[in-house]
């Protein structure tokens, strides 16, 4: 698969939230404004980027004890460091984006869209390049729905909506139809690439 | 080499590793924590509410404690407590902190001021006074949409037969809903306090305001004619009182009209 192809369908056929359905939780709990959603999924980028290049060797040397069964242990704990070392900068150099992303920014570390990017770059038998690029390219479509999902909220704030689907139900609906939508590009990769 | 073994020394090398690198990050790139600030903030509210003129209870904590604030009564939530507490911490004179509530100077209720169009927008007082001033008669009076229910962080507000009330027993005098109102209809009224208070504020001229609600100011001046202490005024129309000269004698109220002058005693019993 060449790399385009790889970035193309990390995108769009098999986004991380609408089509694989990872992180939802912050997908639901931060897209309520424009610009906390694209602070968030920046941040996201950044972790899954940053945290595949670190754990692709890590997982040579435990491939080469035959360790495999530690993958999933030793992930979540390098991504729980990449997590508070990006809150750590964050913290210092842009306050009011670590100010306005609050309790989802530590809540990256349980994301599980991060830990399924480096685990699916596995699975897939992806080499090194490879694995970078399918990393930012589930980073560069959380950024997508989440800036989608953004513009569909602040829709919906000013909508009548029934009062018993006021709230997160009406979100979950919307979510549900975005979602929908992305299966529009099913086949797209073959129709371009193949 | 026992597989356990390894498994444990792998595990445990890259925490180590990860431990060290983040203690080194959190050394090189701290943030230093304003001790003072922090222990202001803590007395605060915590509503957020901007009562103080800063962006928040985090912005007048911090002013606190650097020096450029030097008032400690800034804190409507917090009163007198507050106050004392910040000038413990701080060194500065506390002071005592005037308990206010707020009011919203309408009485257009449907019975008093009918509705000129049939609005089916969204429900915001924001949204609807931009086609032609609301669906009231009167463009300058309570469009009751609730713009002001909705900010009030003490639940304080209630809309009653289309116009916003607010209960004094709840009402903390942060001072959200003086903002929210796109009338500017909410005015603070000192607590324990009786004053007089024109409910309306019309600035059309008699006759106008007379066909748009039945309790609107008129300016007629009657009121201003009457009070022996100086303490209302008639601008554009529309009388005002001056709650510093104002002894809530009540011969205005007697002399008024139409009514929209009214005494007013704001009651709570924990401010």
């Amino acid at each position: 698969m060449s790399l385009a192809a790889i970035l193309v369908t990390a995108i769009f056929t098999q986004n991380f939230i609408l089509s694989k359905f990872l992180g939802i939780c912050p997908f639901l709990g931060v897209s309520k404004k424009l610009n906390t959603a694209t602070g968030m999924s920046l941040a996201v980028i950044f972790v899954m980027v940053l945290s595949t290049a670190v754990t692709y060797p890590i997982n040579l040397l435990l491939k080469a004890n035959d360790m495999e069964y530690l993958q999933t242990i030793v992930f979540i704990l390098v991504i729980a460091a990449l997590v508070q070392l990006v809150e750590i900068v964050l913290k210092k150099y842009i306050p009011s984006l670590y100010n306005s992303l609050g309790i989802y920014l530590p809540l990256i570390t349980t994301n599980c869209a991060v830990l399924g990017v480096v685990l699916l770059n596995i699975d897939n038998g992806y080499n090194f390049i490879q694995s970078m690029f399918n990393s930012l390219g589930a980073g560069l479509g959380f950024l997508l729905a989440m800036v989608m999902f953004a513009g569909v909220r602040e829709r919906l704030e000013s909508c009548k909506v029934p009062k018993f689907l006021e709230g997160l139900p009406i979100t979950l609906v919307a979510a549900s139809l975005v979602s929908l939508s992305f299966l529009g590009f099913a086949g797209l990769v073959e129709g371009i690439f193949g | 080499m026992n597989p356990i073994l390894l498994a444990v020394i792998i595990v445990s090398a890259i925490g180590l590793i990860a431990g060290i690198g983040l203690a080194i990050a959190s050394i090189v790139m701290a943030v230093p924590v304003d001790k003072k600030a922090e222990e202001i903030r803590e007395i605060l509210p915590g509503a957020n509410c901007g009562a103080c003129g800063y962006s928040g209870c985090d912005g007048y904590a911090s002013a606190l404690s650097k020096g450029d604030e030097t008032n400690t009564t800034l804190c409507l939530p917090g009163g007198d407590e507050a106050s004392a507490e910040i000038a413990r911490i701080t060194g500065l004179a506390a002071g005592t902190v005037q308990p206010m509530a707020a009011v919203v100077r309408c009485q257009g209720i449907k019975r008093n001021c009918s509705t000129k169009l049939k609005y089916s927008g969204v429900r915001s007082c924001k949204m609807a006074a931009q086609l032609f001033g609301g669906p009231k008669e009167c463009t300058y009076g309570c469009i009751g949409y609730g713009d002001c229910v909705e900010v009030c962080p003490y639940n304080a507000i209630h809309i009653c037969d289309g116009v916003a009330r607010i209960n004094p027993l709840l009402c903390r005098a942060c001072k959200m809903c003086v903002n929210s109102c796109p009338k500017n209809l909410i005015a603070m009224m000192p607590l324990h306090e009786t004053k007089a208070e024109v409910l309306c504020v019309n600035k059309n001229k008699g006759s106008q305001t007379r066909k748009e609600c039945r309790t609107g100011c008129i300016g007629c001046m009657k009121c201003v004619k009457v009070c022996e202490y100086d303490a209302i005024k008639v601008e554009n129309f529309v009388a005002y009182v001056d709650y510093e000269k104002c002894t809530g004698c009540g011969k205005c109220v007697e002399g008024c009209p139409v009514g929209c002058v009214k005494l007013i005693t704001l009651e709570n019993n924990e401010r």
